[in-house]
């Protein structure tokens, strides 16, 4: 193990470590103590300046009422959910095609295909903006929920499929071998034997699709126009707008934002880990 | 006898010809998609950009003036120095990442709590963390106005001022962008080799002797990992800009993914064709690193096949 375990080494060096580590958190999570503390304040503390002391009152939850009923809080909410949870399903199950096609089957195009898939994934949102917001606008699904989410599905595509393919491969092929010996069909090898291992993939490929959808900020703003199809993160960025010096408004609307991702995080850590590190260890 | 053949052979020819056909059937959805949406709108973007289109009126064939244009435009400069800023500044998030990553690599009570409190800003959205430190920022009520107080720099704004603006973002970019590289070590660092650490230690290697001869080349595929996602991400930086300065003052924090939207999709014009050139530029920068990428991916394939 590297470095070498606490627990071996000087009992000044284990009593220094316990002291730091809390330490260290707690500097790293001075923003998120920043936007917690603040959402519990009122106006006027924000105006005399008292960032970090004690809260004059307790306010969370007439902020939390403010921010739900003076702005479309709910509703880009709601549009975010609506947004985020076709995308990661459509995406996820292109890509468990898309992936087993590449992992299983030996064609000439094979690896120019998957290499397509992985450039398109990498390539600057800017370079497609144009085109997209017209393709959009002529299939007429601009500034709706669907054309976002089309959208999201295609290019999340790219990203699933270098996933799942390298998933797949990673399977042991006798499985596959020995379903065709007994003259299963392609359709069934897939539907019967891959589906069901690939489900941790699957699993993992939900957290990381759900938060990547969830906080996208770039297509809401050039997909999207008006509040009834916004998702939150959009929204948020126009309330900004609207409350300019309200922090304490500002915070409970951030923490609202940031909930559903953080939420998802914790439940699915280990899943979500082994998404974003898919390469670390092998690749 | 003969009224059954037409059907055996066609059975035998979709039994025959089954392994050959099933990858495009299963492939069509997801690559008719992705060829849509992602692949013709780079070859339509670098159409666009030798032409003058408001996105409304009839477009104008105008060869290579928008490029021509780019290089006399002050803005693409700046802009373009900015995403260097990035691509250098951003890169601290891998040594640090690495960093913590070791130093939380221990077992001790609650560390695995600690571990995800330290992922966690990585799953905030960047809206959320641009608005806090952009909240952070602020010269009299922000955070850390009083620390500015305290080093004569009362009033000072940060994302204001056209020396500092880009740092500040930047800065607070790195926030999530650290969260990520952390992740990425602490898997690699999971997944040593514990003999060779062993072995080292045996033949007296300790502290970085051992880090940099024994360790360092056993992560090497999440340093490679960490700095194709931050390169990327500083590439990419386009939330960040928006939420906090929106490119100001005067567009002395703007990064071409900004720029770019700027010109062709806001108040500022309509000018789609400028607006794709720049994109362009942007896309070619990213390419040498995607065609990098690639190459590499390329080659553990071939080592895998062999």
């Amino acid at each position: 193990m590297f470095p070498t375990p606490i627990h071996q080494r000087p009992i000044v060096n284990q009593y220094i470590y316990k002291i730091f580590l809390p330490i260290s958190l707690i500097i790293w999570l001075i923003p998120i103590f920043g936007i917690l503390m603040t959402s519990i304040r009122g106006l006027g503390d924000i105006t005399a300046g008292n960032m970090w002391g004690i809260p004059s009152e307790f306010l969370l939850f007439s902020n939390l009422y403010d921010v739900f009923t003076n702005t479309p809080m709910i509703k880009y909410t709601l549009n975010s959910f609506k947004v985020t949870i076709p995308t990661m399903l459509g995406a996820v199950a292109l890509s468990c095609m898309t992936g087993f096609a590449l992992a299983n089957y030996k064609f000439k195009t094979n690896l120019i295909i998957f290499f397509i898939f992985i450039a398109g994934n990498f390539v600057p949102f800017q370079i497609l903006m144009i085109p997209v917001r017209d393709l959009t606008f002529k299939i007429g699904l601009y500034n709706t929920i669907t054309g976002l989410v089309l959208f999201h599905v295609a290019f999340q595509t790219g990203f699933c499929t270098l996933f799942m393919r390298n998933f797949i491969k990673a399977l042991p092929q006798e499985l596959i071998e020995a379903a065709r010996m007994d003259g299963a069909s392609e359709f069934r090898i897939f539907w019967k034997i891959i589906l069901p291992l690939t489900r941790p993939a699957i699993a993992a490929l939900c957290v990381l699709i759900f938060t990547f959808i969830w906080n996208d900020y770039f297509w809401a703003t050039v997909l999207i126009q008006g509040d009834h199809a916004m998702p939150i993160t959009a929204g948020l960025k126009s309330l900004n707008g609207q409350w300019i010096t309200a922090y304490h408004l500002l915070s409970t609307g951030s923490i609202v934002a940031a909930i559903p991702p953080v939420i998802m995080f914790f439940l699915m850590q280990k899943h979500f880990i082994a998404g974003l590190t898919l390469g670390a260890t092998k690749g | 006898m003969e009224l059954n053949n037409p059907k055996a052979k066609r059975i035998t020819w979709w039994q025959k010809n089954q392994i050959k056909i099933s990858p495009w059937i299963f492939l069509a959805p997801g690559l008719i998609f992705f060829s849509i949406y992602v692949i013709a709108p780079i070859f339509v973007s670098i159409g666009i950009s030798f032409y003058q289109w408001d996105g409304l009126s009839p477009s104008i064939y105008v060869g290579l003036q928008n490029y021509i244009e780019l290089l006399d435009d002050e803005y693409f400069y700046i802009s373009l120095w900015n995403n260097l800023k990035w691509l250098i500044f951003f890169m601290l998030a891998v040594p640090i990442g690495l960093g913590l990553a070791i130093f939380l690599n221990q077992i001790v009570f609650g560390i695995r709590l600690i571990k995800s409190l330290f992922f966690f800003p990585f799953v905030i959205s960047q809206v959320v963390i641009g608005l806090i430190f952009t909240w952070f920022y602020q010269p009299n009520y922000g955070v850390i106005a009083p620390f500015l107080n305290f080093i004569g720099l009362e009033g000072f704004s940060i994302l204001a001022n056209e020396n500092t603006a880009t740092y500040g973002i930047i800065f607070a970019g790195l926030y999530p962008q650290i969260a990520y590289c952390l992740i990425l070590y602490l898997t690699g660092l999971n997944n040593i080799n514990p003999e060779q650490i062993e072995a080292g230690r045996m033949d007296g290697a300790k502290g970085f002797h051992l880090f940099w001869n024994i360790v360092l080349p056993q992560l090497r595929h999440a340093t490679f990992l960490a700095i194709v996602v931050t390169v990327i991400g500083a590439l990419r930086s386009f939330d960040m800009v928006a939420i906090m300065t929106q490119g100001g003052p005067y567009g002395y924090s703007n990064v071409l993914a900004y720029y770019m939207f700027e010109q062709a999709l806001s108040e500022y014009g309509y000018r789609m064709g400028y607006g794709s050139a720049i994109a362009t530029v942007l896309f070619t920068i990213m390419m040498f690193y995607i065609l990098f990428f690639i190459y590499r991916m390329y080659r553990n394939e071939r080592e895998d096949n062999n």
